[in-house]
């Protein structure tokens, strides 16, 4: 067994171990590399299947290339696909690039706060009907209370503190002070009504191990993470107005691997291009806690 | 290119003997912190007129540098030459043991930094106990600080006697002792002048010189079956049963075991996505087989290989547990037990010691187990489970207690006891010396009745078949002016057992209150009739002996969930209702429950 087999049988352990246990179970998917992997590996360990409703919540930020992508895949791999949004913050223009808002609160009002509500049901969730190929508001308003989230812990430091079962409270706070044991395969499967668990089946991976992973199982991936000629590239995903190309000339997978092993990025964060981690002294620690992924 | 190799490694101590310090060091020696961090760091030092130390690199999250302690398991990732490590650091502060815990349960090695001034403390030595409860046995001592005493090789020398006898004593030999300052950066990733004394391994050359833990797969196949799954709804026929191969290695064809059921197959195919499948899996793999020949079974159990050892089966467990609950771990109450993929009621039976795990001290007289104690007890589940002895095999002889919706105890198996009295006996016995007894008795409520009292139990997979048949037996019973009386399943959901939400607990309490209601009825006198379904072996050993005295009559109608019990009528999914009702008073008249008026 290699390093990715044995990441692989982990996570696959871990998404298993969620079905089982939790009746109200969804995934989040970004779109990113990350989210992707995990439904890669949510494909894997169900064998062929995707018995687990997947999450977006849309911004109506993110850069087109990403939603075309997200629709692809939906009606090629026959997924349950819901997107939730911030309706009222959208029409009241309540966002960083309508000028009204700063950055952080931008992604408060269209991330965490969609989420928030789309996850608890209290706003509306729209379900992609495969048959007609568009998006309908969907009966299910029950809440989850499972989460499935593609974090990984060395992307950024207070994502290292996670647990691979980590609770939030009935307003999706994370006591990071306070959180449960975990020991050797054994999560916190059972919670208290009113809470929710988010997953983290991708806790141990690193970056590298994910474009290692991408190559070795030829997993499609939004092609903005690749050089198309103008010798920049994303390295993180996001909306538009907050998300900047780095410098890089790799054009495929086999090139961004190149690149993340010669330790040409090494010292450049992962996230560095995401501009509402650098509002303050720790932008993205302020939303995990409030419920951000 | 290969990917390289992994490790995960965790730091250990008494709080302020250095950890992070020794963790900021290795991110700075290594060069893996990102660039500008280190400066970074240094400025606001600067700013807020503080030293800089090499712990502050890992106060990532703001509290932590308020409170100035590390709270949580936070991972970094360095990496040499040879491979990557994940290093996991875990905090000293006793009130944090569940973090610390967290850490070490997924760390391969550890490095236990002990402070040279002040020596051996009391965390020091219940961090190293804890690790090898956690089945690490590769442990690095680092005694840190060392520029503080001079560089005193004797101290060095002290300390290192009296820590290597205390690790003896919990069964670790460790691995290495090391001088190190780690805010000098002495003996870490090289060689320090300060040391000449000193002619071991530097810290990284130790971490470097670990072995990857040899493979599980020579040892007897172990997979504790995780889920099964069948997709129906996406044109998708197979069962399959998931999991991971925990230990072992598994072939097509070959025979299994299931336990505690003992229920028997044989592999079909090893199935995967987006992968060849092949005819053989080892340790290690997350995978999932189809079988040959079907069986019934609930996930949690063991599948073995036929031919090998197998795991032992039983409802009684010498461990040693460590507990970290806010409320203790008390005798006389229900607790949730994970075992692998296994769910189980346990309550605590006996305690034998409690360990003070900063000294190794024993107490008798104690009736509970506190948080942070470790104890040496007896467990009984309510029903026998399967498992391994943690000597045999760690994956398959470790467990965690759920209390108040939380793990708040792990604990290692030491030895299987026989089940010579379990809890379960003691309880009927208990309950019938003290039932009280009306002035009519069971003779007289015979010959008032003209019949005697029974339990009928149907049971099987045809659950609309069995349930007709039930009400039709109940029906023709009541029509011959017997005293009898059917209660549907669901009723007893929506009433009596209405309280009971948890899923994996609903159903063994459903069964000990449906054994209890049943002695109660056939006391009264009557012929009670329920069906439920999926009851196996232990259901069944339960229900009889929460019925006893009285007796039970087993009517299974469909493919049968028993191993090795033969139900008293056993009837297809087609039984036709009025034969099947017959067949059954025939029994009920060999049984003399009912007057055979034949004879």
């Amino acid at each position: 067994m290699d390093n990715l087999d044995k990441l692989e049988a982990k996570s696959v352990y871990i998404l298993r171990e969620a079905y089982r246990e939790f009746k109200n179970l969804c995934m989040l998917w970004s779109i990113g590399k990350d989210s992707t992997v995990l439904l890669w590996l949510t494909r894997k360990a169900f064998f062929g299947h995707v018995p687990i409703p997947l999450v977006h919540i849309d911004t109506h930020y993110k850069i087109p290339a990403m939603i075309e992508y997200r629709d692809r895949l939906a009606l090629e791999w026959r997924l349950n696909m819901i997107y939730g949004e911030n309706a009222e913050a959208l029409a009241a223009k309540e966002t960083f690039p309508d000028g009204r808002v700063d950055r952080l609160t931008c992604c408060w009002n269209l991330k965490s706060e969609a989420l928030k509500r789309t996850l608890s049901g209290e706003w509306p969730r729209y379900r992609l009907n495969l048959d007609l190929q568009r998006y309908q508001e969907d009966n299910n308003r029950e809440p989850y209370t499972g989460v499935i989230a593609g974090v990984r812990a060395d992307e950024e430091g207070s994502r290292s503190k996670e647990r691979y079962f980590s609770p939030r409270d009935r307003e999706n706070e994370w006591d990071v002070g306070d959180q449960p044991p975990e020991l050797w395969n054994q999560f916190k499967t059972d919670f208290a009504p009113g809470t929710h668990v988010r997953i983290h089946p991708l806790l141990d991976w690193t970056e590298l191990n994910i474009w290692e992973y991408i190559k070795r199982e030829d997993i499609p991936v939004v092609p903005l993470y690749f050089d198309q000629g103008d010798g920049r590239r994303y390295r993180s995903l996001g909306c538009w107005p907050c998300t900047k190309p780095i410098a890089s000339g790799a054009r495929n997978v086999a090139e961004i691997i190149r690149e993340l092993s010669s330790g040409q990025l090494a010292n450049i964060a992962e996230r560095s291009g995401r501009e509402q981690d650098k509002e303050d002294s720790g932008g993205l620690e302020t939303l995990r806690r409030g419920g951000y992924m | 290119m290969l990917p390289r190799g992994q490790m995960n490694i965790v730091v250990l101590g008494h709080v302020d003997h250095g950890k992070s310090t020794v963790i900021g060091r290795l991110l700075a020696d290594t060069h893996s912190l990102p660039e500008g961090k280190l400066e970074q760091v240094k400025a606001t030092c600067e700013r807020n007129a503080r030293p800089f130390e090499y712990a502050f690199l890992l106060d990532a999250l703001k509290d932590e540098q308020a409170q100035g302690i590390t709270i949580d398991t936070a991972r970094c990732f360095f990496k040499t030459a040879l491979r990557d490590y994940i290093i996991i650091d875990a905090p000293g502060h006793l009130e944090f043991l569940k973090n610390m815990v967290t850490g070490a349960a997924r760390a391969e090695a550890a490095l236990l930094v002990i402070d040279a001034q002040e020596g051996i403390a009391e965390n020091s030595r219940r961090h190293g106990y804890l690790a090898a409860m956690l089945g690490i046995t590769r442990i690095v001592v680092l005694i840190n600080k060392i520029d503080l005493i001079g560089y005193d090789g004797g101290v060095f020398g002290r300390i290192k006697q009296e820590y290597a006898a205390f690790l003896n004593g919990v069964g670790i030999v460790p691995v290495g002792f090391v001088p190190v300052s780690a805010r000098e950066g002495d003996n870490i990733a090289t060689n320090s002048a300060h040391t000449p004394w000193y002619q071991g391994l530097t810290v990284l050359e130790h971490l470097d010189a670990f072995e990857k833990t040899a493979g599980n797969e020579h040892n007897p196949f172990r997979f504790p079956l995780q889920d099964i799954y069948k997709f129906t709804a996406d044109n998708d026929d197979r069962r399959i049963f998931a999991g991971t191969v925990e230990t072992g290695s598994i072939k097509t064809g070959e025979g299994i075991i299931f336990l505690p059921s003992g229920k028997k197959s044989r592999i079909k195919s090893i199935e995967g996505f987006h992968t060849s499948g092949g005819s053989v899996i080892e340790a290690g793999y997350a995978t999932g087989f189809t079988l040959s020949e079907e069986v019934y079974v609930r996930p949690g159990e063991i599948i073995c290989k036929g031919g090998e050892e197998l795991p032992h089966v039983s409802s009684r467990l010498r461990v040693h547990i460590f507990w970290m609950g806010r409320s203790p771990l008390i005798k006389n109450r229900k607790y949730k037990l994970k075992l692998a993929t296994s769910r189980s009621f346990v309550q605590l039976a006996e305690i034998l010691n409690v360990i003070d795990a900063s000294d190794l001290t024993r107490s008798r007289e104690k009736q509970q187990i506190d948080r942070y104690d470790v104890a040496e007890c007896i467990l009984e589940t309510t029903r026998p489970i399967a498992f391994d002895l943690v000597s045999a095999n760690e994956a398959t002889g470790r467990f965690v207690i759920v209390d108040h919706y939380e793990i708040a105890g792990g604990g290692i198996i030491m030895e299987s006891i026989p089940d010579a009295d379990s809890t379960l006996k003691d309880h009927i016995r208990r309950r019938e010396t003290s039932w009280e007894k009306g002035d009519v008795t069971s003779s007289h409520r015979q010959s008032r009745y003209q019949h005697k009292a029974k339990f009928i139990l149907f049971t099987g997979g045809a659950d609309l078949k069995k349930r007709e048949i039930a009400r039709a037996l109940e029906k023709s019973l009541f029509e011959e002016n017997f005293i009898t009386y059917y209660l549907g399943m669901e009723n007893m959901e929506s009433g009596l057992d209405a309280d009971v939400t948890d899923v994996h607990e609903q159903r063994e309490e459903h069964l000990r209150r449906l054994g209890e209601l049943a002695r109660i009825l056939t006391d009264s006198g009557q012929i009670f009739i329920t069906a439920v379904g999926d009851i196996d072996d232990y259901d069944l050993e339960i229900l009889k002996m929460l019925n006893s005295p009285n007796e039970i009559l087993v009517v299974n109608v469909g493919p049968d969930n028993f191993n090795n019990f033969q139900a008293d009528l056993s009837v297809g999914e087609d039984a036709e209702v009025a034969a099947t009702v017959n067949r059954i008073y025939d029994l009920l008249r060999r049984e003399t429950i009912i007057p055979d008026y034949s004879i």
